[in-house]
């Protein structure tokens, strides 16, 4: 019984400690004060400040269709990719899924700062260019390294059926294939668009010098003092725990339920 | 099935080997399939007859030779545009289908010549896609003959394993294709299904009146289903014949003894017709040199048992194992284990008598006499070959000559020679070889890779991994496949000879 | 090779050119920066850089502050997440997923909205200004226990029942049983974690700038300063391969961790 008391206390005191923050945050999203910690009363004002406030509209703009460019493009590069290297000789599997090891391993500064020596060499340095080359090397091994235990779970010989079967090797590749590494693609994208969600350093050096992501602006507003005098974007952060809190809730809640019954 | 349509070559594969990444797993293998044939590829694991199904199939490309499908050259056809439709070991059925698209699959592909006419009156044809009526006509129907009626809708994962290959059989012969390729089709299912499914197959290839090319390792199998039986080992064919020459007359004594049980013996051929083994003389019906050396093969079954006093061998019984129909009957006769089978059963140490009809007496040509190697005289006057090195005595290859205290060999007249670097010709007896456990204690390492019983003693084969290079020898001591042994042979069994245009 | 197979193999060619190009040229760019220097204009090779750094006190305290700030958060991280991820693993709860998932879903929520978030808390709480190091260990500790937690709970969850029935048949008690079976044989799972938490505490200084008010400078703020502060750009690059260095060593002394870091990353959960 002690045991069990102790169990729940642990667990119930690191779940305050991780949801403190964000329950603090989405509290006094709701009140018009300028300090957290001072209650004025429940009102939408910083919500309706927030979707008035152009600047922090096009930001989040921005945010989404980098990351859902960068990890469409991963995607299918990196689909490509660990097909590629699954039906390669070791010799060249090997080197290659090496450097996508270099990435994933890396620190996220270093790997920053290289991409920014390459782009000032190619005079590209803070273009949209290297900002969405900039993301697409952080997701494309994550999607590769979704992607290769798909591949090797498949068994080898659907593709040789359906080529046997009359099938061109794009069509097997297509219809037999791709739908069986379907989930893996899926995981890789979704966890690109995290990747490329979260990301503040590499953003930091590739990013056009007028371009903001969420994390480069509420960085900057920390940064410069401004970050009080914004309260609109605390009813930003407020609303993306509160929406990415019930996606994910409801994503993998049903991803399981699924799972599940499949199995039975 | 008529004559002449029995004699029409379908598919003839001409000199056709492959490599794969320096291992040659197909070697110059040369045969032709007629059209309508049940043949069977019947072999051990790593024998190349997947290989070489795969190759007709067009997923793997021959290194060199051709491949002809009705006198047309189809070496490098892809897979997708030969008319020919295989069924995998395991199924390789679409997960992601259920099981109408699986069969479908190719049918959706498919497109065919469709005639029309236009306003002007005239004639013309466009290739065309299956209508889905055309297609959901022929999924019946395949459905049919693999009796799967009303399957269409199911998933792959909850057939059973016999179900799922039944999908897969219907899934290539839905396609009609000219040549169906079974590889190994049978492999993963139970015993009583393999039987079931082995007749239904049979009765399959009569109806649909195709050609069926089938692999598999189970002897059994082959002899129950084939017209024709192709036997391989190492990437070599080693016979093609009937079910019945193969068992009757193997050709040699690896085919003897991987189809059906058979008792292989050592004899010597004692006169015209005549072969003598177990020290006594029998009458056969194959020809072979007098003094010859030869393999005698008899099925247990063709041995029958008899009064002692009656026999032409006598042996005393030292096993007997109930199986199921007969009897399996162990007998020492002199050295030699013979194996009877007979619906009489006997009783551990009785003495029985045994008789051979000629005609059940086999008589193959010894596979090898002795063990011939490339190799050459060292430093140390010791000779490499075989990937080894050993002790010999390089005295022997100029009569009368000897060796200084220098190691320089003096031959009978004076002359001085340095052997280093010598090529010679090395020959070692098959009696003359030993093996040990022990890695150090012999010239060269190997595993043992093939093991046949000869009544008594055993022929081994070792062979080295750097340059595969075998040693056979005959030894009465039980080893196992894939041991690891060391190679020893005494200095006065390695037979030294110039080769020719080195005699200094 | 057959025309066959090779179709397939091509598809890795645009994926290889990306990665040689994008991340094998860049960090060998790094690696000749940081061995260069400019003098009136001109390129030239030195070891100056290299000198510099183990010959500057300053960068050298950084470097162990750095190191001091990571241990301490690594260790810290350690200490919370492993109760969590042993009672999560083998509690009887049939929906105990669910809560894993409460545990680990701060993973997929922007850091730095996350970091600002804590950041008026620990305002609120009077720490912000005050306590520069302690709050950015509570950053590091806040931002990186998800990735503590999830490989420590697969480890636990897939260790065999068996083997815990196995020493107490044997006569060990429930301490024993920890210390000589489940703590052993949950090592892959505290190393992956280690290596998940221990190289992002020295280097995202995000966290450090946020919660120290910009008071604290970690390894890897140093190479953001050299790069947009200082714009030295060879000193910059002469710290990044240390920090590379030291990757690299711990990397070795915790015997490397393959896929771990995607499945911490929670790839499986999507």
């Amino acid at each position: 019984m002690v045991k069990r008391i102790l169990s729940v206390l642990i667990c119930a005191l690191v779940l305050l400690f991780i949801y403190a923050p964000i329950l603090l945050l989405v509290v006094y999203s709701f009140t018009e004060s300028h300090v957290i910690g001072r209650w004025e009363g429940f009102s939408f004002e910083l919500y309706a400040q927030l979707f008035r406030d152009a600047e922090i509209m096009q930001i989040l703009f921005n945010t989404v269709w980098l990351a859902l460019a960068a990890a469409g493009l991963s995607t299918i590069l990196g689909t490509a990719g660990a097909i590629g290297i699954f039906y390669s000789r070791r010799r060249v599997a090997k080197p290659l899924q090496a450097m996508s090891q270099i990435p994933v391993i890396n620190a996220e500064i270093v790997t920053a700062i290289s991409l920014a020596l390459l782009f000032s060499m190619l005079f590209l340095y803070r273009t949209y260019f290297s900002l969405i080359v900039g993301h697409m090397v952080l997701c494309t091994p994550f999607v590769v390294l979704s992607v290769l235990p798909k591949l090797k779970q498949m068994d080898s010989n659907t593709y040789e059926a359906a080529l046997d079967l009359g099938a061109s090797p794009s069509q097997a590749l297509f219809r037999v294939v791709i739908p069986q590494i379907f989930s893996g693609i899926v995981s890789g994208f979704m966890l690109s668009i995290t990747l490329s969600l979260d990301d503040y350093i590499v953003t930091a050096f590739t990013k056009p010098p007028m371009f903001d992501t969420i994390s480069t602006y509420v960085y900057n507003a920390v940064k410069n003092g401004t970050n009080s005098s914004t309260p609109a974007l605390r009813a930003l952060s407020a609303l993306i725990f509160i929406v990415m809190i019930a996606v994910l809730l409801i994503v993998n809640l049903r991803a399981r339920k699924g799972a599940k019954e499949r199995r039975a | 099935m008529d004559q002449l349509r029995k004699e029409e070559k379908i598919i003839e594969i001409v000199n056709v080997s492959k490599v794969f990444d320096e291992t040659t797993a197909v070697e110059n293998v040369s045969f032709y399939v007629r059209k309508g044939e049940f043949i069977t590829f019947l072999g051990p694991s790593g024998c190349g007859k997947t290989t070489t199904l795969r190759m007709i199939a067009g997923f793997d490309i021959p290194t060199s030779g051709k491949i002809l499908l009705n006198g047309k050259d189809i070496t490098d056809l892809p897979p997708n545009k030969r008319p020919v439709n295989t069924v995998f070991q395991r199924y390789a059925l679409f997960p992601h289908y259920n099981i109408y698209d699986n069969i479908a699959f190719g049918l959706k592909l498919k497109k065919v010549p469709v005639t029309y006419m236009n306003d002007k009156g005239e004639m013309y044809t466009k290739m065309q896609k299956l209508t889905r009526r055309e297609i959901d006509e022929k999924v019946k129907n395949a459905l049919a003959v693999v009796d799967l009626e009303g399957f269409e809708k199911r998933s792959v994962s909850t057939l059973s394993g016999g179900q799922q290959q039944r999908v897969a059989i219907a899934r290539a012969i839905v396609n009609e294709p000219e040549i169906l390729l079974l590889d190994e089709p049978l492999g993963a299912l139970d015993l009583k299904m393999r039987k079931e499914m082995q007749i239904e197959l049979k009765e399959m290839h009569r109806r649909l009146g195709i050609t069926f090319i089938y692999v598999t390792h189970d002897q059994e199998e082959a002899l129950t289903m084939s017209d024709t039986i192709v036997v391989m080992k190492d990437g070599c064919i080693q016979q093609i014949g009937t079910p019945t020459d193969i068992y009757n007359e193997p050709a040699n004594a690896f085919v003897a003894d991987f189809i059906g049980d058979s008792n292989i013996l050592n004899g010597t051929m004692v006169d015209k017709l005549t072969v003598r083994f177990c020290n006594r003389n029998f009458a056969c019906v194959d020809d072979f040199d007098k003094n010859e050396k030869v393999d005698v093969v008899v099925r247990p079954e063709d041995i029958e048992m008899c009064p002692p006093e009656q026999g032409m061998l006598v042996g005393r019984v030292i096993g007997v194992v109930f199986k199921g129909v007969h009897y399996e009957i162990t007998a020492m006769v002199g050295r030699s284990e013979v194996v009877i089978q007979s619906t009489q059963s006997r009783k551990a140490g009785e003495i029985i008598g045994m008789n051979i009809a000629p005609d059940s007496i086999h008589i193959m040509k010894k596979d090898l006499l002795s063990n011939v190697y490339d190799g050459y005289i060292t430093k140390r006057n010791t000779v490499c070959f075989g990937d080894g090195e050993f002790e010999c005595d390089v005295t022997t290859l100029y009569p009368g000559s000897h060796l200084d205290e220098e190691g320089y060999l003096i031959t009978a007249d004076g002359q001085k020679l340095d052997l280093t670097d010598t090529d010679v010709t090395v020959e070692v007896g098959l009696t003359d070889i030993e093996i040990s456990d022990n890695a150090e204690e012999g010239g060269a390492r190997g595993h043992i890779v093939s093991l046949i019983y000869k009544g008594d003693h055993y022929q081994y084969i070792v062979r080295t991994e750097e340059n595969e290079e075998d040693f056979v020898f005959d030894s009465e001591d039980l080893w196992n496949e894939n041991d690891y042994v060391s190679v020893k042979i005494r200095p006065e069994n390695i037979k030294l000879r110039l080769k020719a245009g080195e005699n200094r | 090779m057959t025309r066959l197979h090779f179709s397939r193999k091509q598809l890795c060619i645009p994926y290889a050119l990306f990665l040689v190009l994008f991340v094998a040229i860049p960090m060998l760019l790094i690696l000749f920066y940081a061995f260069t220097d400019e003098v009136e204009g001109v390129l030239t090779f030195t070891f100056a850089n290299f000198l510099n750094f183990f010959t500057s006190t300053a960068k050298l305290s950084t470097l162990l502050m750095s190191f001091t700030v990571a241990i301490i958060s690594t260790a810290l991280c350690l200490l919370i997440a492993y109760p969590v991820a042993y009672i999560l693993a083998r509690s009887r709860l049939r929906k105990k997923y669910v809560l894993l998932m409460l545990f680990i879903l701060p993973m997929w929520i922007n850091f730095v909205l996350r970091i600002t978030a804590l950041r008026e808390l620990l305002d609120l709480i009077g720490l912000l200004g005050t306590e520069n190091y302690l709050n950015t260990i509570i950053g590091m500790v806040y931002d990186f226990l998800p990735f503590m937690i999830l490989p420590l709970y697969t480890t636990l969850e897939k260790l065999d029942n068996s083997y815990l029935e196995a020493a107490s048949d044997l006569g060990a008690g429930p301490f024993t049983v920890f210390a000589k079976v489940t703590f052993p044989l949950s090592m892959p799972g505290v190393i992956s974690g280690i290596t998940m938490v221990f190289m992002p505490s020295m280097t995202n200084y995000v966290v450090s700038d946020t919660l120290s008010n910009f008071n604290i400078t970690i390894l890897g703020k140093l190479i953001d300063q050299y790069f947009t502060t200082y714009d030295n750009w060879h000193m910059g690059s002469m710290i990044s391969i240390i920090l590379l260095v030291i990757i690299f060593l711990t990397m070795l002394a915790t015997g490397g961790f393959k896929d771990s870091e995607r499945e911490a990353r929670g790839a499986n959960l999507w």
